[in-house]
């Protein structure tokens, strides 16, 4: 079970988080000349990398803020945290 | 028969004074306070104490500790019983009973011991070959495998003893108590982080296999003594004692169970749980987990009287319990030399010891005696008896190590059978944790790998054997994980002296080199694996380590192969024809040592197992007769029998009700979500598939949520209560996943939008009034203008009932003109009262949930989640006229996709039929080239409807939206027969909407 620190709770059990699968997928501005493909690609395809991982939780038994964090998927490590919508290199 | 053993002096475990009794297959024995059950029965001279899994063969205590294949227990009586107990670490108590599980009718007489001699038919695999043909046969099958297969039995009755469950936080958590965890924990607490030590065992100190052995000038007994007392004074130090480590989590999160008494008699447990969960999360980890031995394969290993070598160890040290008397010895390393010496002065005779090791490499063994009978380069081949061993057979071992026949055999007759094929470090827990356990192609012994960070091994867990390095080397360890957390210590108090006890150089021993007719070389005890079904496993195409453990089911069960898994991993190697490194070791995965389900489960049990939602009326409901449906952790009320009635006589009832004169149902469990700010308007927007921006204060309008794949996702009306606050309504069951989708949304897409939402499901109660008297009943009870004119289907306004500020909707999910009433909640059970009175005038009828859904779906409305279930979208429902033409929504472009846009997708239909169908009956048709009926759709929902006087059905068909009045069928399959049904509209009930805007 993850420690996973909430930029507003610290240190918290994962028990406390949902996951929110990958971080900064932004939703594509839906006009007629976005393609199946483009929708597919923010609908369905995610990087799914083996190593360092930047994803989104929720504090859904805490604070309940969504925030990002960059995760190592091999082992767990977490490396930092910081709010939704700032900059990964504001916080570290 | 069975003759007492006559305990030796120098024990150190049991306390003489203190002897108990206990009984076995409802035979009784006397033992001593201290005594494991394995250790009073080889007292009491036991040796058949079990039957194996699979032939039912006899067997007898293999081990010392959780590494025991045979022995397996049922211990107590009742709702105390405990199925599957190593009889090796369950300890006594006066009075403890405990019996042999797998035997029928028992354990000498047993009738399926027959499998032993038919064992040609139950090759590895066989449940899979044996059992698949003929199908009709296969009841017997199951029959006959369930009363043979079963280990022990389930407990008759509920457990009355209660678990607890804690959270734990440290800096340092030290596994296993042996010499080398205890000086981990030492140098740790020293320097002030805060340690916990904790072991399986009653006591630190570990298995104390040597009693010769000595730290310091001291026995090992009296210097773990003197560690464990400086541990206690020490206030950072925590020492958990009958505590295993079964599960080691991302983060260092391990889980520990605590046995707290299950050693005590249950009548003098008094108000102690009987075991704990200790849930710690732990700075750094170190794993003192010490050392498991491996066996040796070869014919008849498995007679009672074979043992491993440490196990007769810990009985002559720690129990005083010389389990034999004329001895055989085979192994591979110098703990053979330590144990002869101990039998010795136990007063045993050595018959012979197989040494596999060439002589030059094993006469550096410090206890090594010229006068010993000892066979070089031999091992045993085969053991001959009955019920237990009476003689041993010993082979040449290669140097590959690999047992063929010598030309001239010689039997040993002997009591007892020691056997040591090696030790290899217990990994399990540090390869959850990540490491690597790495088999060693030239040394053939495995090592620990990649250690993650913040993860240590010491002592032999880390291939450390000799007694002053494994000392040394936790000191050191226990400094290191210490100052990672931050602190510092600075102990210089190294062991100098310390006795000798390497194991010396190791020869391998793995099998049997050649053997036919599948000879009885148990692999795996525990499972009644043999060698034969590895190259059985191999010649069926079984590759793959991960596979061939399921197929031959080497290392499952209670005992997970602890004593056969490398030798099985070996061997397979040879018959693939590869290294053994290339193989590779199955997962270690959780749990080390088997856990009960109480300690799981705690004190979440019955109603504490999941919290009870009950409505501000459920206690009106109660006592007026309502029988209550779960609809996620809500208690609804389904339906309110009268004296006599059925369900089905009470939903006629009420539905009647409803559409001839007035209803009352409770609807407070409907999700409530107010939406603020000024840009409410934009979001709903976004949020629904209709067009919410325009609509006008006092005005509700039905929506429609999709997910972003275009799916259905919920339903419900969301009101405009003023400029910038909106009033939304989701159903029962997703209230939390809409307020959760909607946060989601605001602050990860859209935080730029103001706008806060705050759910108010629990502030308001909704009392529904529905059918052609509800006007009249608010008209009676309110002031308001309830004229159509002046308060249209989907307004709201704010009306005073009995002095209290209501919010009532005209929404209708009954088709039928209707009221919900929002009440502050502490105010609701007070104005139902007065509305039960009031309407009485007007024949009141409280209705349940059954009839809601009867209604709905006379009317044509989904029910989310029962009539759409993740797949269906709006235009399968038929509702395109949700669909705003301008502007983006979550889902829209979805809708757009080859998919969700072809022909041939299932749509929402009505169904008349003769009779009621079962839910999710498929409706089948002859279509196109097939020449019997194919399932082109299915029913979601299926009433008797009262209105119509007929059944009626809502479902999903093929292209259904352009086939009314064309015929199907619904089949019943578990009836072997169809029943004709029309497509219809699903809108069964008024579908003008006269009643509804009337
Ligand atoms: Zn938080």
């Amino acid at each position: 079970m993850l420690l996973i620190p909430c930029p507003w709770c610290g240190l918290r059990a994962e028990s406390e988080f949902s996951s929110g699968g990958e971080a900064n997928i932004s939703r594509p501005y839906v006009n007629n000349d976005l393609s199946d493909n483009d929708w597919a690609d923010y609908l369905f395809y995610r990087k799914n990398p083996k190593g360092w991982h930047q994803e989104q939780w929720h504090h859904v038994k805490g604070c309940r803020r969504w925030f990002n964090v960059e995760r190592h998927t091999v082992t767990h490590e977490i490396r930092k945290s910081w709010p939704m919508n700032s900059s990964s290199d504001s916080n570290d | 028969m069975r003759n007492k053993i006559r305990r030796l002096e120098q024990i150190d475990r049991v306390d003489r004074d203190k002897p108990i009794k206990f009984y076995f297959n409802n035979r009784a024995y006397s033992a001593f306070e201290g005594d494991t059950l394995a250790s009073a029965l080889l007292a009491n001279g036991v040796k058949l104490v079990s039957r194996s899994f699979k032939f039912h063969r006899p067997r007898g205590i293999f081990g010392s500790w959780y590494e025991e294949p045979n022995a397996l227990v049922q211990t107590g009586l009742r709702s105390d019983s405990t199925p599957n107990q190593r009889a090796t670490t369950v300890e006594l108590f006066d009075g403890l009973r405990a019996k042999s599980v797998n035997v029928w009718p028992n354990l000498h007489f047993d009738i399926l011991s027959i499998n032993d001699k038919i064992s040609s038919i139950f090759p590895a695999g066989f449940y899979y070959k044996t059992f698949m043909w003929p199908h009709f046969l296969w009841p017997i099958y199951e029959y006959l495998i369930r009363h043979s297969a079963g280990l022990g039995r389930v407990p008759e009755a509920p457990d009355q003893s209660s678990y607890e469950k804690q959270n734990i936080h440290c800096d340092i958590l030290v596994i296993g108590g042996g010499v080398s965890g205890l000086a981990a924990a030492l140098s740790a607490a020293k320097s002030g982080a805060r340690t916990i030590i904790v072991d399986d065992r009653a006591e630190l100190g570990g298995p104390k296999f040597d009693n010769k052995a000595h730290i310091s000038g001291q026995s090992i007994k009296s210097f773990t003594s003197h560690v464990e007392h400086i541990l206690n004074k020490n206030p950072d130090c925590e020492i958990f004692t009958r505590t295993s480590a079964f599960m080691h989590g991302d983060h260092n999160f391990i889980v520990l169970n605590q046995k707290v008494s299950d050693h005590i008699h249950p009548e003098l447990r008094g108000n102690l749980p009987r075991e704990r969960l200790l849930k710690v999360r732990a700075g750094q980890v170190i794993y003192a987990t010490g050392a498991l031995e491996r066996s040796l394969v070869f014919e008849n290993n498995d007679r009672p009287g074979t043992m491993l070598c440490s196990a007769v160890s810990e009985y002559i040290n720690n129990f005083g319990i010389c389990p034999g008397k004329r001895v055989v010895i085979s192994g591979n390393n110098d703990t053979i030399y330590i144990l002869a010496r101990d039998l010795l002065n136990a007063g045993a005779e050595i018959v012979a010891i197989s040494d596999a090791r060439k002589r030059e490499l094993a006469v550096t063994a410090s206890e090594f005696n010229k006068d010993l009978p000892v066979y070089f380069e031999q091992a045993p081949i085969k053991t001959h008896g009955r019920q237990c061993v009476r003689a041993v057979t010993f082979g040449r071992v290669s140097s590959d190590g690999f047992i063929s026949a010598l030309d001239k055999n010689k039997k040993f007759e002997c009591d007892l059978l020691c056997l040591s094929g090696g030790f290899d470090p217990n990994l399990s827990l540090f390869c959850q944790s990540g490491g690597d356990a790495v088999f060693n192609n030239e040394s053939s012994l495995i090592y620990p790998n990649n250690s993650p960070k913040n993860v240590h091994l010491v002592g032999s867990s880390s291939g450390i054997f000799c007694l002053r390095d494994a000392y040394n080397n936790g000191l050191k360890v226990g400094i290191r994980a210490s100052e990672l957390e931050g602190f510092s210590c600075s102990l210089k108090a190294e062991l100098e002296e310390c006795s000798d006890n390497n194991l010396g150089y190791f020869q391998p021993v793995w099998g049997l080199s050649s053997v036919h007719k599948r000879p009885k070389d148990f692999v795996d005890l525990h499972n009644d694996v043999i060698g034969d079904d590895i190259r059985l496993a191999v010649q069926e195409g079984y590759q793959s380590i991960e596979h061939f453990k399921r197929y031959t089911t080497t290392g499952m069960g209670p005992d997970q192969g602890k004593t056969g898994n490398i030798n099985a991993m070996v061997l397979l190697a040879k018959h693939l024809g590869k290294k053994v490194s290339e193989i590779g070791l199955t997962r270690y995965r959780a749990p080390w040592v088997p856990v009960t389900f109480g300690a799981f489960a705690g004190r979440d049990l019955g109603i504490l197992s999941e919290p009870i939602r009950k409505t501000s009326l459920h206690y009106w409901h109660e006592e007026n007769g309502a029988i209550f449906e779960d609809v996620g952790q809500w208690k609804r009320p389904r339906y309110y029998p009268q004296a006599g009635e059925s369900i089905d006589d009470a939903v006629v009832r009420e539905c009647h009700g409803v559409r001839n004169e007035l209803g009352i149902f409770d609807a407070s469990t409907l999700g409530k979500i107010e939406i603020s700010g000024p840009d409410s308007g934009k979001f709903l927007n976004r949020i629904y598939t209709n067009k919410f921006d325009n609509l006008s204060i006092g005005s509700c309008r039905y929506g429609l949520m999709l997910k972003e794949d275009g799916m259905i996702m919920d339903d419900g009306v969301t009101s405009r209560l003023d400029e910038h606050n909106w009033f939304m309504t989701t159903t029962t069951s997703n209230s939390s996943l809409v307020f959760n989708w909607l946060d989601e949304w605001l602050q990860c897409e859209w935080p730029s939008l103001k706008v806060f939402i705050t759910s108010v499901t629990g502030q308001w109660s909704n009392i529904t009034i529905a059918g052609p008297n509800s006007r009249k009943l608010l008209a009676e009870v309110s002031d308001i203008n309830t004229e159509n004119s002046h308060f249209p289907h989907l307004t709201w306004q704010a009306v005073n009932l009995f002095n209290i500020e209501c919010r009532v909707f005209r929404i209708s999910f009954t088709g039928e003109l209707s009221y919900e009433i929002n009440v502050p909640s502490q105010y609701a059970q007070f104005i139902w009262n007065r509305l039960i009175d009031i309407g009485k005038k007007f024949s009141i009828t409280p209705f349940g949930t059954e009839t809601l859904h009867v209604l709905r779906a006379e009317k044509g409305y989904i029910a989310v989640g029962h009539d759409t279930d993740g797949t269906v979208t709006p235009n399968d429902l038929g509702l395109v006229k949700m669909l705003k033409s301008d502007g983006d929504y979550i889902g829209r472009r979805s809708l757009y996709r080859s998919d969700t846009s072809r022909e041939g997708r299932l749509q929402f239909i009505g169904l008349l039929l003769d009779e009621r169908v079962p839910e999710g009956a498929p409706i089948v048709e002859i279509k196109g080239d097939y020449s019997s009926r194919i399932k082109t759709g299915y029913v979601s929902s299926s009433y008797y409807s009262p209105t119509l006087d007929s059944p009626l059905a809502l479902g999903f068909l093929q292209d259904g939206l352009s086939r009314l009045g064309d015929s199907v069928q619904v089949a019943i399959p578990v009836q072997g027969r169809n029943v004709d049904a029309k497509i219809v509209s699903p809108v069964f009930y008024d579908p003008s909407g006269e009643r509804l805007n009337g």
